[in-house]
């Protein structure tokens, strides 16, 4: 049997998703971090960015999360976020307008979400 | 129709529309305070998992943050008082602002000057008629607050921790809120949210004497506290808006209830007094008659003599 972690990726309303993995990818703030079964303590600071999350049964669960932490202890993986949303959540066309709008406006912060979210759900 | 019953059946419609209208508001607060409460339950997840990392951090690691250490002395606190934008909740909101008043008594009694923060148009209407200084307030979403809400209360009480009291910022802060006990109960209390007691923190979380791990910090611990604490205020400050929500609901509930008890009563009164009346006249009426035809009885009775 494959050693698994168990994940839960919460938003600050609502347990957004929870389940067993085998791999984590997740954006701190000193860049992408690879978590695995086993791995050492940790807690780190997220930026805002997609986080993908390899289930054990060869799935994959792909999040866009704004902000955040990042904890793992005992096998068990938390993820903190103030906003998240999974992949399939995401309205694309309506990410795009976000970021046109967010383009012309040159509102820097908004532009990031609609980034984050497209990139979640286009898996680009 | 007599006068006297003609008054009482106006008073019963009256009466009856009042019953039927606070009956609607029990049933919508009712509805509403489910709600509420899910969404209490909703954010107990994040809250825990916040508890935990910020517990972790505070022990695994000996830093000196602005937000976790107690100034030697206080001369500035802050308390943020939660209360709702409508009324027809019963003692709801003067519990809480008398919660506040008590607390703020108490505070100045210690020699520190207090800063006042309120939510809710009830709270605000009452500093704003006795004239008190209030530092800032909000208003507008206290029947359903989300998170961004709590975020735009959160952002001027941190930063005011942040500044120097010299320079008006504040030692610490307090928060009073009406805890949902149950649906019957619900108390106002008062908590000091800032500066944090990690020990407490620890012990709230702390549920099965679990041996917390030596956490490896990304990028520092200095780094992580920094931007972990502002969002422990935040999920503070959210959980005790949605408790205020779900308890000024339940608080509702329970004022529309008597209220509408208070009509059913009043309604089989007047009912009573105006069968009463009714009766009355009727007596009334059949004795006249009486009267009158034993009076023309007695006249003919007089005239055949």
């Amino acid at each position: 049997m494959a050693a698994e972690l168990h994940v839960a990726l919460v938003a600050a309303d609502r347990e957004v998703w929870s389940g067993e993995a085998t791999l984590v990818v997740a954006r701190t703030t000193s860049g992408d971090i690879g978590v695995m079964p086993g791995h050492q303590p940790l807690l780190g600071v997220l930026e805002s960015g997609p986080v993908t999350i390899r289930t054990s049964d060869g799935g994959t669960v792909v999040a866009a999360v704004h902000g955040g932490f990042i904890s793992f202890a005992d096998n068990k993986l938390s993820l903190l976020a103030e906003i998240a949303e999974l992949s399939d959540e995401i309205d694309v066309q309506r990410a795009e307008r976000e970021l046109e709008r967010a383009k012309a406006e040159g509102d820097a912060s908004a532009e990031r979400r609609a980034d984050v979210r497209l990139r979640a759900a286009t898996g680009r | 129709m007599g006068a006297q019953l003609r008054v009482y059946k106006r008073r019963i419609r009256s009466v009856t529309a009042t019953k039927k209208i606070t009956k609607a508001m029990e049933m919508i607060a009712a509805s509403r305070v489910v709600k509420a409460q899910r969404k209490v339950a909703a954010s107990t997840p994040y809250a825990t998992e916040l508890t935990r990392a910020v517990t972790a951090v505070g022990t695994g690691s000996n830093t000196k943050h602005p937000l976790t250490t107690q100034a030697e002395t206080v001369t500035r606190s802050a308390v943020l008082l939660l209360t709702s934008d409508r009324g027809l909740a019963g003692a709801f909101n003067s519990n809480a602002i008398k919660a506040a008043e008590q607390l703020t008594e108490r505070l100045e009694r210690e020699g520190k000057q207090v800063d006042t923060y309120i939510v809710g148009r009830r709270g605000l209407a009452h500093y704003n008629f006795r004239e008190r200084k209030v530092a800032e307030s909000w208003t507008g979403f206290t029947d359903e607050p989300t998170y961004a809400d709590a975020k735009k209360v959160a952002a001027p009480l941190i930063e005011a921790i942040e500044t120097d009291t010299a320079d008006g910022g504040v030692d610490e802060i307090h928060i009073v809120f009406t805890e949902f006990v149950s649906m019957m109960t619900q108390t106002a209390l008062d908590d000091r949210l800032l500066p944090l007691s990690l020990d407490e923190v620890a012990q709230e979380s702390a549920t099965k004497d679990e041996i917390l791990p030596l956490y490896d910090f990304e990028p520092s611990a200095e780094d992580v506290l920094d931007a972990l604490l502002p969002r422990y205020v935040e999920s503070r400050i959210y959980n005790a808006l949605l408790q205020s929500a779900a308890s000024k609901h339940a608080a509702t509930r329970r004022a529309m209830k008597s209220a509408t008890d208070n009509a059913g009563e009043l309604i089989e009164t007047l009912s009573r007094l105006a069968n009463a009346a009714r009766q009355a006249e009727i007596t009334q009426e059949i004795s006249e008659i009486v009267g009158g035809s034993a009076a023309l009885a007695d006249a003919t009775a007089g005239s055949d003599r």
